[in-house]
């Protein structure tokens, strides 16, 4: 097999896992990135990564209550197989990172320290100071550096991949790409390509993720006949600090410890906020959720904020969404005692120090839970076949995807710390499929026995789509049709979805995209020419951004990052207990008629013009699908109706294997 | 806290351009309308989407490197008024305290590759010389690693931080840079190896001494101190460090560069005498 060779795509934490893993395998790997690959966008997770731990053990926690809170949290829409799998695997993914040399935190006896994140009752995460994606990634770096030394891997950094080959079997054989610096178009022979390109956060113009992360690489897989996932699932995190390039991440730790979220009752009120006496400050959260206040869920605090400022007009700025994260109530000493890393990055990026002024935040879009649609092969026990080259593959043959770019761990919604661990955890694991894959392929699926005139022609073709965007003339400029795609896609597909939005949306959409195409270029130099890569990647965002209107369209239901008000059970409403009990019959009748019909996958495809969406269903064999509560009326009597017939389902079950 | 009151309606940024390797370098200036909150990266992004210059001509739009956006990834380094530093975290209410011009400019360590983009693989090549890795058995499962106190962890997690941003070595006295094109009749990877090769024998950098110190204070890491410290006794290694300082002064991680340094110089003395004096005896 020594001649044999695998393409990677993209060096963040997925890349790097499944690079180190195929090396130590003896396998040959090309690994091609947009930025030196120690740059990645996975250098910006802060927070941590999850697993089960001797600790936790200890306290009734196991891995497979690590698996049903990533799929409750993903409210069912994550298929089940993998992430049972995962789970199994994330503390083995923990001690091999700890042993790589990643500078975790300790305990004072030398144990990995842990900490808490949403979504469980356990400490599962751990971390490395507030740097726990950079600590990770470096980690990789280093172990794939060391593959380079040794010549198993092959590195080309600062290339752009612009699309898988496929010969006419419709086989994945190798890809092309172009060199950022010397604007060359290449192929590059591959018997097996792996993309791992990450989120695509850049199609909603700013958001918390980095300037690489525009989901071109999916979408050029996309335009090849690979299908996309779950897109319309897009998770905002709901505070961040609005800049004029980047929302940055301002961690949920700042409502832990006591601040307060406020805009001012007189729109726009033009005072400083201290200014503001207390009758006149909104405390929404608070006054809205009495019980919970300012520490609602995500969910809820991004869709309150939203409809505070979209709805409500009440926006502190007039020209900017935002509002009030007020901790100047708390002793300074004291914030920076228990927040010093946190708001740092406040007086870092916005020069003012929140110990004396309240911050400006606002939801930003934080994570793509969607994105190609891979396939995995399922053990009878739960889990997954180790070793097999179903697992990852996308639906072209010979093309996988991990990391943030596939689609099928996080469901509807994924949680803190899970997304590292889904990273690493299946860049490690596609490698022992894809050495099933190269030892037996027959003759003919070789790249080596492909003939050279397929990859002159895949080259010829990206050549003559770059020379004609540097002679095309039109009014239009990529930069500010970019700007305009990231207000749509904010205004219609983030927090709160109406479907009249999203219908308009999706002409204003198809619009846009015939300007795009309209663009001329400010440099149509052929050295390192960042305006004609940024059109081609802005283009490219189309396909994505349809398929996440469409898809969001389609929806008309309530699920994890998904909100369609107009489509959300009510809570119970009567006060007569008989009625109060047939009201949660109804509403568990409705749930399960909405299982029936919206329990499936989302899954696009681009013909060259239009997106296509068809579902499919989701494999809930583990854990069978069960309502989310959080803040619903009503909730101790839906969840009685509701376990009661869980039982007589179970006895239904039993019965007809005795009989 | 920043004053947004009495800035100007506009302010200008000089840039020292280049458009390729080997080409002159000249200054184009841009005038741009005041906003509060601006960094130099969103200062760049507009000067692309207009891409015209001051005078009113116009223009490519300007090339520059950067990924994050939140001072983690290392990518935006540049020279900004005078000081290297990350042009993310660079704030233009900030920089217009002293005037009403901001100067950007390539890092001069590095070749240039297009206007603020530079080519940084003599780091990235450093980092490989150093061995800058734990080389563990494999990545099957075998268990947790070796236990750490929590006072070691908090010595090597400051090391770790390193972004290879390059401000220590922009900063450094001793580095200078090395700018190569290919010979005639050279194939690439003939010019690839001429490239380490020089880049081996020319100064490693603070950067790539304070791994060094990372990963020999790591429990496994240890292990293989000694061909480490080595590489840092061949060409280019720490003795060519001047002890100068200036590399901690400018690191934006705050890395403290001249332990590391003083450190690892004195394991590298001990390890050379140490090895001297285990010389197999001459035969007589
Ligand atoms: C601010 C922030 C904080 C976060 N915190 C956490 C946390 O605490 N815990 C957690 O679990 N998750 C967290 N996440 C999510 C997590 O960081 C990401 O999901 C994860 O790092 C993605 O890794 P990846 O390997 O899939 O891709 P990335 O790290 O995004 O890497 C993508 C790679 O693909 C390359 N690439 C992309 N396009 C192309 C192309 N066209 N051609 C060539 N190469 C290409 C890029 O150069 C890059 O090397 C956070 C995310 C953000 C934004
Ligand atoms: S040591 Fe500091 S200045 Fe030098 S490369 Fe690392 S982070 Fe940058
Ligand atoms: S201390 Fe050494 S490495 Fe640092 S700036 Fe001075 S000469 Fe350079
Ligand atoms: S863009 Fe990453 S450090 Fe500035």
């Amino acid at each position: 097999m020594a001649d044999k060779r695998v393409l990677v795509v993209g060096g963040g934490l997925g890349g790097l896992s499944a690079t180190m893993k195929l090396a130590e395998l003896g396998i040959k790997v090309d690994l091609m990135s947009l930025t030196p690959v120690k740059r990645s966008h996975s250098v910006c997770a802060q927070g941590g990564i999850n697993s089960v731990n001797d600790a936790t053990r200890q306290l009734g926690d196991n891995e497979y209550k690590h698996f049903d809170d990533t799929v409750y949290g993903g409210d069912f829409l994550n298929h089940q197989p993998p992430v049972y799998e995962m789970a199994m695997w994330a503390p083995k993914v923990i001690d091999l990172m700890d042993r790589l040399g990643v500078t975790f935190n300790r305990t004072q006896e030398g144990f990995l320290d842990r900490r808490r994140f949403g979504g469980t009752l356990y400490k599962r995460t751990a971390f490395a100071g507030a740097t726990t994606g950079q600590q990770l990634l470096y980690a990789l770096d280093e172990q794939v550096r060391r593959w380079e030394v040794e010549g198993l891997v092959k590195k080309h950094e600062m290339w752009d991949f612009l699309g898988p080959i496929l010969n006419d079997n419709g086989q994945c054989v190798g890809a092309v790409a172009q060199d950022l610096f010397s604007m060359e178009i290449k192929s590059f022979k591959a018997d097996a390509v792996v993309v791992a390109s990450g989120g695509c956060g850049l199609i909603y113009g700013r958001s918390t993720m980095s300037m690489t992360c525009n989901g071109s690489a999916a979408s050029r897989c996309m335009q090849a006949g690979a299908k996309y996932g779950n897109a319309e699932f897009i998770q905002v995190h709901p505070t961040a600090i609005p800049g004029a390039d980047k929302l940055r991440l301002m961690s949920e730790s700042a409502r832990g410890e006591g601040g307060r979220v406020w805009v001012p009752r007189k729109p726009h009120d033009s005072r400083a906020p201290k200014e503001i006496p207390d009758s006149e400050r909104y405390y929404f959260l608070e006054e809205r959720y009495p019980e919970y206040g300012n520490l609602v869920p995500r969910d809820i605090a991004t869709r309150e904020i939203f409809d505070v400022c979209v709805n409500g007009g009440l926006s502190v700025e007039e020209n900017r969404q935002c509002v009030y994260l007020d901790l100047t109530h708390i002793e300074a000493s004291e914030l920076n005692r228990k927040l010093g890393g946190i708001l740092d990055i406040y007086r870092k990026f916005q020069g003012v120090d929140p110990c004396y002024t309240p911050m400006r935040i606002f939801p930003a879009v934080h994570y793509s839970m969607g994105g190609l649609w891979t396939n995995y092969d399922k053990k009878e026990s739960g889990g997954l076949i180790a070793g097999s080259p179903k697992n990852q593959a996308t639906s072209i043959p010979n093309l996988y995807a991990i990391g943030e770019v596939d689609y099928h761990y996080h469901g509807a919604n994924r949680l803190g710390a899970n997304s590292l661990l889904s990273c690493i955890f299946s860049g490690l694991f596609v490698a022992p499929g894809l050495e099933t894959l190269l030892s037996n392929q027959g003759p003919g699926s070789v790249a080596a026995e492909q003939p050279q005139s397929l990859y002159d022609e895949a080259v010829k073709k990206q050549q003559e789509r770059h020379e004609s965007l540097l002679k095309q003339s039109g009014e239009e400029n990529p930069y500010l049709i970019h700007q305009e795609m990231g207000a749509l896609m904010t205004n219609a597909a983030t927090v709160v979805r109406h479907n009249n939005q999203l219908e308009e949306a999706i002409g204003k959409l198809a619009d846009l995209k015939a300007r795009a195409w309209k663009c001329s270029l400010s440099d149509t130099g052929t050295w390192s020419n960042q305006n004609v890569l940024f059109t081609k990647a802005m283009q490219d965002m189309f396909p994505i951004a349809e398929a996440i209107l469409k898809g969001a369209l389609a929806r008309d239901e309530c699920r994890g990052a998904h909100y369609k008000p107009e489509f959300q059970l009510p809570g119970l409403t009567a006060e007569d207990p008989a009625e109060h009990r047939r009201q949660a019959e109804e509403w568990c009748d409705k749930f399960e008629q909405n299982i029936q019909k919206f329990l499936k996958t989302s899954v696009s495809t681009y013909d060259g013009k239009d997106v296509t969406i068809s579902y499919e269903d989701v494999d809930t064999s583990i854990e069978p699908p069960r309502p989310r509560f959080y803040g619903l009326v009503g909730a101790e009597q839906i969840s009685e109706v509701w376990q009661e017939r869980k039982k007589k389902k179970k006895e239904a079950a039993q019965a007809a294997v005795t009989n | 806290m920043i004053a947004h009151a009495n800035k100007p309606k506009t302010f200008f940024v000089k840039i020292l351009r280049q458009d390729a390797p080997g080409k002159p370098s000249y200054w184009e200036k841009f005038e741009l309308d005041y906003e509060p909150e601006l960094n130099v990266i969103s200062v760049l992004q507009k000067i692309a989407a207009k891409a015209t210059t001051a005078g009113g001509q116009k223009t490519t739009p300007v090339c520059w490197d950067c990924g994050c956006l939140e001072e983690v990834c290392g990518a935006c380094t540049m020279v900004i008024n005078n000081k290297v530093r990350q042009s993310c975290s660079a704030l233009v209410d900030k920089l217009l305290e002293d005037g009403r011009e901001i100067e950007l400019k390539p890092m001069s360590k590095f070749p240039v590759v297009r206007d603020l983009y530079v080519d940084r693989s003599r780091m990235f090549n450093a980092l490989k010389k150093v061995k800058a890795w734990i080389p563990v058995d494999g990545y099957y499962d075998l268990g947790p690693g070796p236990k750490q106190s929590r006072g070691d962890q908090e010595m090597a997690y400051p090391l770790s931080e390193c972004m290879t941003c390059g401000c220590c070595v922009e900063a450094c006295p001793q580095y200078s840079k090395i700018e190569l094109t290919p010979n005639v009749g050279e194939t690439p990877e003939e010019f690839e190896d001429r490239k380490v090769d020089t880049f081996n024998r020319n100064f490693v950098g603070a950067a790539a001494i304070s791994q060094v110190a990372l990963f020999n204070l790591n429990p496994t890491g240890k292990m293989n101190a000694g061909e480490r410290l080595d590489a840092l006794t061949e060409e280019g290694g720490i003795q060519v460090c001047g002890n100068a300082q200036n590399c901690v002064a400018v690191c934006p991680k705050k890395i403290p560069l001249t332990m590391s340094i003083g450190r690892i110089g004195r394991a590298v003395t001990f390890n050379t005498l140490r090895k001297w004096f285990d010389r197999p005896a001459k035969k007589h």
